[in-house]
């Protein structure tokens, strides 16, 4: 078994529905959607306007789906897709897309040209013409559970290092708990205060909760490479997981595209709906804070501002829990340009950090984000998601700029009034 | 039509003056000629000049499929006018309504007056030609198509008057059971000058005979063979009431205020976009009215085919057809043949869903 | 055949043609669309997708600020355009009758002097989105045989229509007979290009608004 053309295209022709065949049917070649793409408006290249991404799947469309199309292709009309093109499509498709949504909300015509980018990706993965960085991580997600090759007892130490820092006892695989929590790779490697952090705040507020040692990792590969087949088989260890201990619901941790994948993709890819609830931590916070379970000492007088994952807020939906829960330590939140749902990507997102052939342009659009933040002069930024976290201190870094980086629960656990 | 055979070679000034008209109300119908004929003041000399010096050209009248109509516009003029004056000046050497001889008497008189003025005589035609079967219509034995092709060989001009003659009118309607042509149909070789109408405007006509004999010349024409002068503008552009159209208020009935008030007849059926005529701006019954003026929308007498030009109470912008049924028809095969294309669609994509062959990280390399 | 007869045949056998191709083409590309289908949503939802949906329908129509800033030309010329052809096509005295037929429906007209304006400022900005196209990278980069036909079938009513108006060149039942087979032929095009956006735009914001809308998201 190996990846082929046949495959690919077969992928293209099982993506099409009646949404792809509208947004497809309506798009007046505008080029609007290039202004809403960071890869567009920093390095000025048309053919990184978004809905060019999509063509693989629109000639596929066109051919497979449509009268004229159809006739066409009998009579040898019309461009076809080919192997040759696929390859060329390939660092559009995977280095130049974070699948980001912004172009998604700007269509004047309404095309969700995202969905149609990562549903281009199925054909493209299925054909061979995926990054080998995200290769390499998706294989590391299913031999090892975790694309950073983290293995439980990586874990096992973190939590045993909290334990002894902080005297709490981190509760694992705790049957009947209320809330399962998720980590991803990078906060167990590079941010194990957000294990503490979270530990903290659910003492604090008297949450029932366990990490399971069967799944933890809640980061998909298979989204973002574009495999349904590979991210449904790491959704399934979830639901597993989440059954054996009997919990009522599952927190996906600050990790923008590990929500979209366990909260939005998850039943649909394994086909069923599921028997527990799953939550963003910012939404548990937020619900926590709803019903006056967290206290906090004092406020922050720092100029603070925050960046939305694209994932969690413009494609996840969870955009004013984020604000609440700010307000409750913040005095002077300010709003980046274009916030909330319109906000700009950091660059990294959509299997981009994980494609190593995709630095230098990742950083390269950072400009996008420098120019932002140096429209509104702020002492620190706060997001939600450590793929962000990781890229924006890369990009502070490469551009010369001072500015911590903060987690939002981490900020939360630090604020909290323990007394 | 009295008029003497023997008088025949007095130029038109002497048969005006002869008839009491003094050289002052010579000039007024000098100046008002050139006026109709859009002409400067300083061809006013021109004018009077040409028609004093004229010798009273020969005229023939042929009338084919006709109804008289047009003899009966020409000749029904109220008062003593410029055009009786005008048919007091011409030799009107045949014409089998008007004229006093009947049978071969009548045919002699017109081939005579062919061979008199071989090459120099008018022929004005009314009524179009039956071809197909020429014994549709003849005229003394003489088949209309005979008569017009021998009459026209010696002629220096032919005027065709009213739309029968000039475009076949309704005997051309559809299914025109006659196969009735229009005179440049069949003769090809001489100018032809249409003056359409049904019946075309009296002071049009004449207004192309002194133009004949002012100038001897053929004047400027359209590409329908019309004179400029009087076929130039459409009746909208001349229209009294097209401000009515330009403010966007119509007549929606005869009956309604938007009638009352004079409003624009287009939605009525009115085709003076797509007519040229003189109406607008001669008007009929010495210069009293026009169709337009007594309520009624212009039915656009003067162009070719204009009694199959989907009927005259239907605005321009109307289909003829019933296009709403047509359109309704066609949504609903439209929707069984989406279904259908639709469904061979639907059964090609689950076949990709059946060919699916599951992706595992063995399958991501080639 | 002579005018008058070209005319009377793009009034009848003309309109009747280009009806039924236009009819069975819309319905037949809408059906080819919608039989696809869509999977249902499995996944727990946060907001109303029906709602978002039909919001999506009317809201996409204005950009936020930030958008229109950096589109402003495209939007604009757009917005001219779109809301020129609507004026021409719809309000135009001569234009109602015929929907009224066609429709039996009527509505008030504006006066001519005014659809006369209206068309020449279209003609122009339509002229104007032609050179941009070409000249702007990515529409040029974005551009195929699509965009321009759909463009040229488009004008080409505009102008000759405005040249029937005003009677420039031939005689009126000529002018009026090019005029209406300029728009039989957007008529017999239309479903077959880009211009069928004008029918799936609704469907197109309406799965963008539902899609974001099920996910809490207001599109």
């Amino acid at each position: 078994m190996s990846a082929s053309f046949e495959k690919g295209y077969n992928a293209l022709k099982e993506q099409v529905d009646a949404s792809v065949a509208s947004f497809f049917s309506s798009c007046v070649h505008c080029g609007m959607c290039s202004e809403a793409c960071l890869f567009f408006t920093e390095t000025g290249a048309p053919e990184r306007t978004p809905i060019n991404k999509t063509e693989p799947l629109r000639r596929v469309w066109r051919q497979e789906y449509t009268l004229l199309g159809r006739l066409g292709k009998i009579f040898g009309f019309g461009k076809k897709v080919t192997d040759d093109m696929l390859a060329e499509w390939e660092t559009l498709i995977y280095d130049s897309c974070t699948l980001c949504g912004r172009c998604s909300m700007v269509c004047p015509v309404g095309n969700d040209i995202t969905d149609m980018i990562r549903k281009t990706r199925e054909g493209m993965a299925a054909s061979g013409h995926a990054p080998p960085g995200l290769i390499g991580a998706t294989k590391r997600a299913v031999t090892i559970g975790s694309p950073m090759g983290v293995k439980l007892p990586a874990l096992q130490a973190q939590i045993a290092h909290v334990e002894n820092d902080t005297g709490m006892t981190i509760p694992v695989d705790v049957e009947g708990a209320d809330y399962m929590l998720l980590l991803s790779s990078m906060e167990i490697m590079n941010f194990p205060e957000f294990i503490e952090a979270v530990a903290k705040i659910f003492k604090h507020a008297g949450v029932s909760w366990t990490i399971s040692s069967d799944a933890f990792e809640a980061t998909n590969s298979g989204i973002q490479i574009g495999s349904s087949d590979i991210a449904a088989e790491l959704v399934q260890r979830i639901v597993d997981a989440a059954a054996k201990l009997k919990v009522k619901n599952v927190i996906s941790p600050e990790c923008g595209h590990a929500y979209m994948a366990i909260r939005w993709e998850g039943p649909n890819l394994i086909g069923k709906s599921y028997d527990f609830k799953v939550v963003h931590i910012l939404e548990l916070l937020d619900d926590l804070r709803k019903k006056d379970r967290l206290r906090v000492k004092g406020r922050l007088k720092d100029r603070l501002t925050y960046h939305d994952p694209c994932q969690i807020s413009r494609r996840g939906g969870v955009i004013d829990e984020p604000r609440n829960l700010i307000g409750m330590f913040a005095d002077n939140f300010v709003e980046m340009p274009d916030p909330g749902k319109m906000n700009w990507c950091c660059g990294a997102g959509g299997g981009v950090s994980s494609n190593e052939r995709a630095d230098e342009i990742r950083l390269r659009v950072f400009q996008r984000k420098k120019d932002q933040l140096d429209a509104i002069h702020v002492d620190g930024m706060i997001s939600a998601c450590s793929n962000c976290r990781i890229h924006l201190e890369d990009g502070l870094e490469e551009y010369h700029m001072e500015l911590p980086v903060l987690s939002l629960t981490e900020t939360l656990a630090e604020n909290l009034d323990e007394s | 039509m009295t008029k003497d055979l023997s008088r025949k070679d007095r130029t038109l000034g002497e048969t005006l003056r002869s008839q009491g008209v003094s050289r002052r109300s010579f000039l007024k119908f000098c100046a008002a000629t050139a006026s109709m004929m859009a002409l400067p003041p300083s061809m006013i000399p021109t004018i009077a000049n040409a028609l004093e010096k004229a010798r009273r050209p020969s005229v023939i009248w042929l009338s084919f499929q006709e109804c008289t109509g047009c003899t009966e516009s020409l000749t029904r003029a109220h008062t003593a006018s410029v055009e009786s004056l005008i048919f007091d000046s011409i030799s009107l050497d045949y014409h089998h309504t008007l004229q006093a001889a009947a049978g071969h008497a009548a045919e002699a008189a017109r081939e005579a007056a062919m061979e008199e003025n071989h090459g120099k005589y008018l022929v004005v035609v009314d009524g179009s030609i039956p071809n197909g079967n020429n014994g549709y219509s003849t005229i003394a034995g003489i088949s209309n198509y005979d008569m017009l092709i021998e009459t026209a060989k010696g002629a220096a001009a032919i005027v065709t008057v009213g739309t029968c003659a000039a475009f076949g009118g309704i005997p051309h309607a559809k299914p025109n059971p006659t196969g009735a042509v229009s005179v440049s149909d069949i003769i090809k070789d001489k100018p032809i000058i249409n003056v359409p109408g049904c019946p075309p405007i009296p002071v049009v006509i004449t207004g192309v005979l002194t133009h004949f004999l002012t100038f001897g010349t053929i004047p400027d024409l359209d590409n329908l063979g019309r004179p400029k002068t009087f076929f130039g503008q459409s009746i909208h552009d001349r229209c009294y009431r097209r401000p009515f159209y330009d403010k966007g208020l119509f007549a929606e009935t005869f009956d309604d205020e938007g009638a009352r008030q004079g409003w624009c007849l287009y939605k009525l059926g009115c085709k003076g976009p797509t007519t040229y005529n003189a109406c607008a701006t001669t008007k009929w019954n010495g210069g009293v009215s026009f169709p337009i003026e007594a309520g009624h929308p212009c039915i656009g007498c003067s162009e070719p085919n204009f009694w199959d030009g989907g009927g005259f109470y239907k605005a321009i912008s109307i289909p003829t057809e019933n296009i709403t049924k047509t359109t309704m028809y066609a949504a609903a095969a439209g929707v069984a043949a989406g279904v259908a294309i639709g469904a061979t669609g639907r059964m090609k994509k689950s076949a990709a869903g059946k060919a699916h062959q599951k992706v595992t990280i063995d399958d991501l390399e080639k | 055949m002579t005018e008058t007869e070209l005319l009377t045949w793009a009034r009848g056998p003309g309109f009747q043609i280009a009806s039924i191709i236009f009819a069975l083409g819309i319905m037949l590309r809408l059906g080819e669309i919608l039989m696809l289908g869509r999977k249902a949503n499995l996944a727990e939802a946060k907001g109303s997708a029906m709602s978002s949906g039909l919001r999506t329908v009317f809201s996409r129509t204005v950009p936020d600020a930030a958008t229109f800033k950096r589109s402003a030309f495209t939007v604009t010329a757009g917005y001219i355009f779109h809301i020129g052809l609507f004026v021409v096509i719809f309000l135009f005295a001569p234009h109602i009758l015929f929907f009224k037929d066609l429709l039996h429906v009527s509505w008030p007209a504006l006066p001519s002097p005014v659809i006369d304006a209206t068309s020449v400022i279209t003609i122009i900005t339509l002229v104007i989105v032609l050179v941009h196209r070409l000249r702007d990278p990515v529409k040029r980069f974005l551009s195929n045989y699509d965009d321009y036909l759909g463009w040229f079938v488009t004008i080409l009513p505009l102008i000759t229509g405005y040249i029937a108006f005003h009677r420039v060149g031939m005689t009126a039942p000529s002018l009026i007979a090019i005029h209406l087979l300029s728009v039989q032929l957007l008529m017999v095009v239309f479903p077959f290009t880009k211009l069928m956006h004008a029918f799936t735009i609704f469907l197109a914001r309406w799965y963008n608004g539902a899609i974001s809308g099920y996910r809490g998201v207001q599109s």
